[in-house]
């Protein structure tokens, strides 16, 4: 029996619906998650570590494909999503091992986890053309004026995505920024940045626009601060700038909490999204329950028109 | 009689009329060299929008204005002076007519320094018995024609009508525009129409009576075809525009005379030529009238605070008027019993 | 007399019962502040008004305690229905009193005495009567499962509406079960406090408002006290920024109602006459001192000449003087800092090349003025097109095709307002859509009903206010704690 020499992948960054290698040459190790008894885990992949630049490059990328997307029909985003759904379901067997891998999860609780996931995808996409129903509407002004609010997506939005739930809690956070319109760019997971990578290829082969979703893989708190103080970036997500992300540092060795990235968020007033917890610290939340739609209402602005009814 | 002129300010008709050839002015004024209701629709649906409730809103905060002591008592004789005391009955009389009239000439026998209306308004038929009274005094005569108020006639009953009015001695005109003519587009025949009943106002000595012409905005409905009536009323030589009959409501509002103001203040811009304002029907308290004085004052500008640019097509305003004049003069408040009325009419 | 000459119409001060001083309003009573007392005058004749107590950050500290303490104890428990019968007795007694209210607000202010009784405490009123509503119909708002109170509301108003502002924060604060720590802006204190006393006078429970005034200090005090669950701020972009970094990294929520750079757009074929009022409400209504005042009027080059005749012929007709005057258009300007802020743009502006016209009307001895000024040739690149003055101050710039006139009206930091003027339905609905504001006014512009949320993108803040839109900052919903 001949033995078969594995061709390997090569993780790269996807961004404007391409997939770079970081600018910075950089890359780094994933490692499955350590055994119960504490052993280190396998070594999966090197992934590029994206750097400033390469999230600079993201943010151009995604301002580039708001107006179009934001401008699309919501039947057409929602079709667009739900494809995404059919390409990740055809690539269940991939998520399973990633997530398996990445997170320590048997065989059957990877499945049920990507099953989720493919399921939360779903849900979401058909939000997009239910949003402006639910949360907009007419108001009842006391002149004669039609008036009437609607959400709009916000634009640009930074995602920090869970560092421990790599694909479940990635899906619960990206798919509720880029339903309504807003276009992303999201640092993956840090330790566990498969799922993000294998959820792009699903992205590049659906027919979501290329700048729509970009994802950056590397080190959360190197690359955080660049997109929370970024001017063009409307609004971040912090729910991946957990207390057991924030140790991993910068490239001086600091500390980066979710605080200091909501006080460079204050720069221009990005809409700020806070990771789960209370006081300081910052939880991962249980990504299992069916979401409310505080994750969308977040990334939405309401725009209300006037007009005189007159003959 | 003796008024202070600065404010009656009543002044003798221009004799000869400014605009001779209306039809060449209007092929010149919209650059045609024929006037068809193509051009004439082309040229009137190209004015400015009017916005119903940003125009209703600006009327509204021009009725705000809050006017005091001395000024009031300055608009109340210049509102006085603006009337055209009016009868358009069908039980009008000779009798009734002459009572108008002697009360034009003598609004408040208490107090001489009380102005008189501009005119008295009447029926063609009735011309003669005002003349009788106001043979002589400031107080112009004007009469309805044209099958007022519906206008439903034919051409040359329409004119018949008006060269009775003039000849029995009518100084002024307010005749109808056809308004289903209007309102089909057919705006050339509209202003075939008033061109001809302007013709028709010439008197043999070549001067001319001065010609109102009615839109009975009521019926016109939008304010865009307020505007674009008034224009083609101005365009075919008409001397005032005004709102409305008496006999169809709404008549005079505020807005629609805001409109019509505008219309005169970018018509004079336009071509040089100043023309008058008469909103008629509805206005019967000194508080509404001096609110229209605030419009003229703010829209057309100061030019048109004089009775021979604006005038109130009224009948029981005066009485109010008069009350507020008195309570203006002796410190109390007045009533009905001391303003002496020989019209109550339908106004 | 020859013209048409308005004699002044003053409304009368008596309805107003002036105190010499003014002290906090903590759990229901009134309490001498701890810090030193400061005047407010009223900006048209320089004269001082009150004495008004400042602040420290210990009384801030007693005023959340007691609001804690009527949160707890009493608010936070009370049912929906009765808090929104408190509402709407505060509602009633406002417009009982509308008349006294308005007369301070203009002498406290220097808004026209027209605006204070038609806009500002007539919409005040409203926006208690819609809120109050609400109380008792929470589950309905969508605003997720479970609707509750977030507690303690710190809320830091502006001059420019000191009631209107006062209702915007406190009516929806109110009906969702939260309690209030208030601070007015310290340049128009006064009917904060006669407010206080309609708290009074409806019997609210104490300690559900309270009202400390004084200065940025006092507002800092709020901001970084830890018993405040939420705050809500309308006021500059500059401040808004600050309170968002003091609260970054707490939980504390907050709403921001900051700046803006309102383009204000007019079409070819718009409707001309109501295009000009529009143009004049956008950006003389309260002398220009509004956050989405229509600062940048965008007008399409083919019609700009004419534009900018008509404009200048109505401007001419404003009556600027005497706030108490019920004739009166424009008023003072609020406070020396403004108009001097008002006055460096200004000449910034001309320095810049634009073309600087006003109306050369004459100006009252004493008091803050500013006359209604409009700047033609106007670059974007110039700082009066970029800058927020708040003032009566209009820059005309103008544009050549619709979407240019949208990349225009975009490009600023700031997103709270715009206005568009064409008689075209398509073109209206088009322009709504690609103007990043959180309010288009389609042919009308400076429309406020408590029914309809009020807001911005971009840096002019988050958070709206208004309709069921406004309660959902009020709220916390869900199982998160």
């Amino acid at each position: 029996m001949s033995t078969h020499v594995e061709v390997r992948k090569t993780y790269k960054l996807y961004i404007g619906g391409k997939f770079p290698r970081s600018e910075s040459g950089r890359s780094y190790a994933v490692h499955a998650a350590p055994s119960r008894s504490g052993r280190p885990g396998a070594f999966l992949a090197n992934a590029a570590a994206g750097s400033r630049k390469d999230a600079r490059d993201a943010v151009v990328a995604a301002r580039g494909a708001f107006p179009k997307w934001a401008g699309a029909t919501a039947y057409n985003r929602g079709q667009v999503l739900y494809r995404v759904a059919e390409v990740m379901q055809g690539r269940a067997a991939q998520f399973e091992q990633e997530v398996a891998a990445a997170e320590g999860l048997t065989a059957a609780r990877a499945r049920a986890t990507v099953e989720a996931a493919i399921d939360r995808w779903v849900w979401y996409a058909g939000w997009s053309d239910k949003l402006a129903q639910v949360l907009g509407g007419l108001n009842p002004v006391a002149g004669p004026y039609f008036d009437i609010s609607a959400p709009e997506p916000t634009g640009v939005v930074a995602v920090l995505a869970p560092q421990a739930s790599s694909l479940l809690g990635l899906v619960s956070v990206l798919a509720p920024v880029i339903v309504s319109g807003n276009t992303a760019v999201l640092v993956a997971s840090q330790d566990r940045p498969l799922p993000a990578v294998t959820l792009t290829e699903c992205l590049a082969t659906s027919d979501v626009p290329g700048g729509v979703v970009n994802v950056i893989t590397g080190r959360t708190a190197e690359i955080a601060p660049w997109l929370a103080s970024h001017r063009d970036v409307n609004a971040i997500d912090l729910a991946g700038a957990t207390d057991n992300a924030n140790t991993a540092g910068t490239a001086d060795g600091k500390a980066v909490t979710w605080g200091d990235l909501e006080r460079a968020a204050a720069d221009n007033l990005k809409r700020v999204l806070r990771p789960a917890g209370s006081g300081a610290a910052a939880v991962e939340p249980d990504w299992a329950p069916t979401p409310d739609l505080s994750r969308m209402t977040a990334f939405l602005e309401t725009k209300t028109v006037w007009h005189p009814k007159g003959r | 009689m003796s008024v202070p002129d600065t404010v009656v300010g009543t002044r003798l008709d221009p004799a000869v009329d400014a605009t001779p050839d209306p039809l060449a002015r209007a092929r010149d004024l919209l650059g045609v060299s024929r006037l068809s209701d193509t051009a004439l629709t082309r040229w009137l649906h190209a004015l400015p929008g009017v916005d119903q409730v940003g125009a209703e809103a600006r009327a509204a905060s021009l009725g705000t204005r809050s006017i005091k002591a001395a000024s009031k008592a300055w608009a109340i004789d210049l509102a006085i002076s603006m009337i055209d005391l009016t009868t358009l009955e069908g039980a009008d009389t000779p009798g009734k007519v002459r009572g108008l009239a002697a009360r034009a000439l003598n609004p408040d026998p208490a107090d001489p320094s009380t102005p008189s209306p501009a005119a008295v308004c009447v029926y063609g038929d009735m011309v003669p018995f005002a003349r009788e009274v106001l043979q002589g005094s400031t107080v112009r005569i004007a009469a309805v024609a044209t099958a007022f108020p519906s206008g439903r006639a034919s051409m040359p009953v329409k004119l018949a009508d008006t060269r009775d009015a003039v000849a029995n001695g009518a100084d002024e005109i307010d005749m109808v525009i056809d308004r289903g003519a209007f309102l089909a587009g057919h705006y050339r025949q509209v202003f075939d129409q008033i061109v001809a009943v302007k013709e028709a106002c010439r008197r043999p000595d070549g001067t001319s009576a001065r010609l109102k012409v009615i839109m009975e905005t009521g019926e016109l409905v939008t304010y865009d075809n307020v505007r674009r009536a008034s224009w083609l009323s101005m365009l075919a030589g008409g001397d005032f525009i005004k709102t409305s009959t008496g006999k169809i409501s709404p008549a005079a509002t505020l807005p629609v005379t805001l409109i019509m103001l505008e219309a005169v203040r970018d018509w004079r811009e336009a071509t040089g030529q100043q023309l008058g304002v008469k909103p008629a029907g509805g206005i019967r308290t000194s508080k509404d009238a001096i609110k229209f004085l605030v419009a003229v004052n703010e829209v057309a500008g100061p030019d048109w605070l004089d009775n021979h640019w604006f005038r109130f097509g009224a009948s029981s305003l005066l009485g109010d008027l008069i009350l507020q004049r008195q309570r203006l003069a002796i410190g109390a408040y007045s009533g009905a019993d001391y303003v002496p009325d020989d019209s109550p009419g339908i106004y | 007399m020859a013209t048409f000459d308005y004699a002044p119409a003053p409304e009368s001060r008596a309805v107003v019962d002036l105190q010499p001083s003014y002290g906090l309003f903590i759990g229901g009573e009134f309490v001498d502040g701890s810090g030193e007392a400061f005047k407010t005058i009223n900006p048209a004749t320089e004269e001082t008004l009150a004495e008004v107590a400042e602040a420290s950050a210990d009384d801030v500290d007693r005023a959340v305690k007691a609001a804690r303490a009527a949160y707890r104890g009493v608010w936070g428990r009370m049912s929906g229905a009765d808090r929104g019968k408190y509402l709407f007795r505060i509602a009633r007694i406002m417009q009982e009193r509308s008349r006294e209210l308005a007369v301070l607000e203009t002498l406290d202010n220097g808004k026209p005495i027209k605006e204070s009784r038609d806009v500002d405490v007539p919409l005040a009123a409203a926006h208690f009567f819609y809120h109050a509503g609400w109380a008792d119909k929470l589950g309905y708002a969508a605003l997720g499962p479970d609707p509750r109170p977030l507690g303690v509301v710190g809320q830091v108003i502006p001059w420019n509406f000191p009631l209107l502002m006062l209702a915007w924060k406190i009516a929806p604060a109110l009906a969702c079960g939260n309690t209030v720590v208030l601070k007015p802006a310290e340049t128009t204190p006064l009917t904060a406090l006669l407010f206080a006393q309609i708290c009074q006078q409806a019997d609210l429970p104490p300690g559900v408002i309270n009202i400390v005034t004084g200065a940025g200090a006092t507002g800092q005090a709020i901001v970084d006290h830890p018993g405040i669950d939420k705050i809500a701020f309308t006021g500059s972009t500059r401040v808004g920024k600050m309170i968002a970094r003091e609260i970054a990294g707490t939980r504390k929520r907050a709403t921001l109602e900051l700046g803006g750079k309102a383009a204000n757009i007019v079409f070819d074929d718009a409707p001309l006459d109501q295009t000009i009022e529009g143009i004049v409400n956008g950006i003389f209504f309260n002398q220009g001192q509004v956050c989405c005042a229509g600062s940048r009027l965008l007008v399409q080059e083919s019609i700009a000449d004419d534009v900018e005749r008509r404009l200048k012929r109505r401007l001419a007709t404003l009556r600027v003087g005497d706030p108490m005057d019920k004739n009166t258009d424009v008023g003072a300007i609020n406070s020396r800092r403004q108009l001097d802020r008002i006055t460096e743009l200004s000449a910034a502006g001309e320095a810049e090349g634009a073309i600087r016209w006003d109306t050369d009307c004459p100006l009252p001895k004493n008091g803050f003025w500013f006359r209604p000024t409009v700047f033609t040739g106007v670059s974007q690149s110039h700082r009066i097109a970029q800058e927020e003055i708040f003032g009566p101050v209009l820059s005309v710039l103008t544009f050549r095709t619709p979407a240019e006139a949208v990349a225009k009206a975009n490009n600023t930091p700031y997103g709270l307002s715009a206005g568009v003027w064409t008689e075209k339905g398509s073109r209206i609905l088009w322009m709504a859509d690609q103007l990043r504001a959180g309010v288009v006014w389609a042919n009308t512009f400076n429309q406020f009903d408590p029914t309809s949320p009020f807001g911005g993108y971009k840096e002019s803040g988050y958070g709206r206010e208004g309709g069921r839109h406004g309660l959902e900052a009020y709220v916390r919903t869900g199982g998160a704690a």
